[in-house]
């Protein structure tokens, strides 16, 4: 399963290189991975996607909130949250392909922001599924150049109670599986 | 130095002064009186700087022989007194030589500052001479780390430097000082309030968690302990007794938790895992609540997690949240401080005894002690032997002796037949298994307790690894660290797995060896070599007795193997036992240590 996790981190030099270094020696693998400014000066904030399951990313998590420089990881896997992608695509056109990639674009509510005689840049904003779903039509009429961000997401207003994951989980493993598992052993 | 001659000199008046000037600034305002390192060319203004110190007394330098003891003797240091180690090295090949020093510290959570020098920061990137990107090669090694481009910036990067390398999971940090700004001039003071948002060294602490395990426990009729190297950091050995007896619970340790109860308690069972006696192996394997203390199921004291501890609730105490289900997912999580939540725990469990248990685990040591070979024949030299005549000979030493291991056989066997009752006395490397530790760590050791007895253990193979750093004990003035040498001809431990499990072809492990005694001789060190078990006392009495440094080569029979032995990937329980015993008549200079 994906997951979607947010960290923020001290903007000091070096910082990105801690947090890859730290996935990469622990075999994590990212999915994709979005740096930028937040609502605070001098912090950072990523948005990772990693692949995996329960217990994998609970280890993220720890290891993340282990790096002296991140000041706070959040998992919204499974949190309201408003998730987006932004792809910007240059896709070969010819008088005849043109109206139906504007078309297109259109149904997808994208944007045309560059024209020339033999192309056009397609730029669309949405969820993965959009974004990857217009890539997937777009490339039937031959796609020169493509860059997509990764996801970048923020929790939608008033979502109540913060839970952590990392005891979430272990009091559910406690409480269900694995202990039950043992006790059933047991008896 | 002492720590008046310190005292009198520190201010908390904020004074412009070097860079330079302002690493021991901060070191003294720390309390460091000892330092381990060697000088260059990028570090040279530090050094410069630090004479006025020596001078003053206020600071020792050790000068290492090679870099990477610089780090084994900061740890040496720390270890045995649980305050900061620090170490100091140039750039470029003696900031990479540290490497390996500081990655076996990290491992074993071992607090050290390790200061390098760097190139000037306008030729930071240009593969200056002697340049290597210490930051970057270190990053994976270390707790943090810091490269210092501004002189401004360095007091309070100094202060945190100390801060993370202390506080929660102690580890390494190393800072980076380019070389100009250890020559730029700036304030000095050190009364920055560290402010670390992404640093929660004590998370806190779930009091329903405690309660829960007090509920295991107090339910447990097959109770067990686990107990690791984060009871010995957060000193709560007293407590864990105290626990231990209270409810009658039984304590295997891990390596690095030797002593955490005194071996020679009735409750401890000595070390599990690969090489663990087979009766505290099988007690994971039975009992039904484990009760893990500052400990993270390294695969060395698991074997198969498939197959480790299955039947068995399972409590575990842990500081370091990332080490809370990394190997083991256990059932009641106590995450926090031991040195809090044991204190917590202690009230909320019940006065009780387990005959039924203890008497189970009572057949099985004396079978043990029946079917493995305990004694051996004395007619030769075997290196059981000599570890079991190194505890007799040091046993009734106050606070105990501090042994600091190598790798290998040799110290597997020191687990096995040394008796350690004293929290803290074994030193070793046990998360990165380094050859070569011994020595230098125990120059550390010896040099942060100068009254103590300070015994090194190594094999021939890891002791010629760092035994340039004997002249480190002569320049010291005959600093005197003991030396005994476990000399099997091979690289010991290797050659069993060879033996065992690579059909017996010995390739790259016979190894060749100096005349110890003669090259002891040669940078002014006394020794003696011991061929046979009659000479072993005499000299260990020796050596004890001898002012300074002393060195013994025992040379022990080639072939003799450590066992038990858990097989890679087995359970735990599933051992190569001792083989069948040779008793001999009437002789008991190997007695069983239960
Ligand atoms: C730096 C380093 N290199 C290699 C190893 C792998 N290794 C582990 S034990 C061992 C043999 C050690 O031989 P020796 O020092 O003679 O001790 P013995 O096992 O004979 O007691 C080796 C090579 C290691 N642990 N550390």
């Amino acid at each position: 399963m994906k997951y979607t996790l947010v960290a923020w981190m001290r903007d000091k030099p070096g910082v990105l290189n801690r947090v890859s270094g730290m996935m990469r020696r622990r075999n994590f693998n990212i999915d994709s991975l979005q740096v930028g400014h937040s609502e605070t000066e001098g912090i950072s904030r990523m948005t990772f996607v990693v692949d995996g399951d329960d217990r994998m990313v609970d280890q993220v998590i720890k290891q993340l909130r282990k790096v002296v420089d991140v000041t706070r990881v959040v998992d919204i896997s499974d949190r309201p949250a408003v998730i987006r992608e932004m792809a910007l695509v240059r896709v070969a056109t010819t008088p005849q392909t043109r109206p139906e990639i504007v078309q297109v674009v259109n149904i997808y509510r994208g944007d045309i922001v560059d024209v020339a005689m033999d192309s056009m840049v397609v730029q669309i904003v949405g969820s993965e599924d959009r974004v990857d779903s217009l890539i997937d039509l777009l490339s039937h009429f031959g796609i020169q150049e493509m860059v997509r961000t990764g996801r970048v997401a923020l929790l939608r207003g008033a979502t109540g109670k913060r839970t952590k994951r990392s005891t979430a989980v272990w009091k559910a493993q406690a409480s269900n599986g694995h202990h039950a598992e043992k006790e059933a052993q047991k008896a | 130095m002492t720590q008046s001659d310190q005292s009198s000199y520190i201010t908390d008046e904020p004074r412009r002064m070097t860079g330079a000037e302002m690493v021991w600034e901060a070191l003294l305002h720390e309390g460091v009186d000892i330092i381990f390192g060697h000088p260059g060319g990028a570090i040279l203004p530090t050094y410069d700087a630090l004479s006025a110190h020596e001078e003053g007394g206020r600071i020792h330098h050790v000068l290492v022989r090679h870099e990477q003891c610089a780090a084994h003797m900061a740890d040496g240091y720390a270890r045995s007194t649980g305050k900061v180690g620090v170490c100091i090295a140039t750039s470029g090949p003696a900031a990479t030589n540290l490497v390996t020093g500081l990655a076996t510290a990290q491992m074993d959570s071992v607090p050290i500052v390790a200061i390098t020098g760097q190139v000037p920061t306008t030729l930071l990137g240009s593969d200056a001479f002697q340049e290597s990107d210490v930051v970057g090669v270190t990053q994976p090694v270390c707790k943090h780390n810091y490269l210092v481009t501004d002189v401004n910036d360095l007091p309070q990067i100094m202060k945190e430097a100390f801060y993370i390398a202390r506080e929660g999971r102690p580890g390494v940090v190393l800072v980076d000082i380019c070389k100009d700004v250890q020559n730029d001039s700036g304030l000095f003071r050190y009364d920055y309030e560290i402010d670390l948002p992404g640093f929660e060294p004590y998370p806190e602490v779930d009091e329903s968690a405690v309660a829960a395990a007090a509920q295991a426990i107090n339910q447990a009729e097959r109770p067990l302990i686990i107990a690791g190297h984060g009871v010995q950091l957060a000193g709560v050995s007293e407590q864990l007794r105290e626990l231990a007896e209270k409810a009658e619970l039984p304590v295997v340790t891990t390596l690095l938790g030797a002593g955490d109860l005194p071996e020679s308690h009735p409750l401890s069972l000595g070390m599990a895992g690969m090489h663990g006696e087979a009766f505290a192996n099988r007690a994971i394997q039975s009992c039904d609540v484990l009760i893990a203390m500052g400990m993270r199921f390294d695969d060395r004291i698991t074997g198969s997690l498939d197959r480790f501890a299955k039947q068995a609730t399972i409590i575990h105490f842990e500081l370091d949240k990332a080490e809370v289900g990394k190997n083991i997912v256990p059932d009641i999580p106590v995450i926090g401080d031991l040195a809090k939540t044991l204190p917590d725990l202690l009230p909320q469990v019940n006065e009780r005894k387990h005959q039924i248990w203890l008497q189970e685990l009572k057949e099985w040591r004396d079978d043990t002690t029946q079917t493995d070979i305990i004694n051996f024949e004395v007619d030769e030299l075997i290196p059981p032997y000599v570890i079991r005549q190194l505890w007799h000979s040091t046993k009734d030493v106050k606070e105990g002796a501090i042994v600091v291991t190598d790798v290998g056989q040799h110290q597997m066997w020191e687990s096995q037949y040394y008796i350690h009752d004293h929290v803290g006395q074994l030193l070793t490397s046990g998360g990165l298994g380094t050859m070569g530790y011994a020595l230098p760590a125990a120059i550390g050791a010896q040099m942060a307790n100068p009254g103590r007895l300070v015994w090194a253990v190594a094999g021939d193979g890891g002791f010629q690894m760092t035994l340039q750093e004997l002249a480190v004990l002569k320049q010291e003035r005959d600093l005197p660290v003991k030396i005994a040498i476990i000399n099997n001809g091979f690289l010991g431990m290797v050659r069993q797995w060879q033996q065992l499990f690579y059909g017996k072809r010995y390739t790259g492990t016979p190894i060749l060896a100096p005349d110890f005694v003669k090259l002891a001789d040669a940078y002014g060190i006394p020794g003696l070599v011991v061929t046979k078990p009659e000479e072993v006392a005499a000299a260990l009495e020796q050596a004890n007795n001898t002012p300074g440094p002393f060195l013994i080569d025992f040379r022990v029979k080639e072939d003799v193997n450590v066992y038990p032995m858990v097989a890679p990937g087995s359970a735990v329980d599933d051992l190569i036992r001792r083989p069948k015993p040779v008793v001999v008549q009437g002789y008991s200079g190997i007695e069983p240590s239960w």
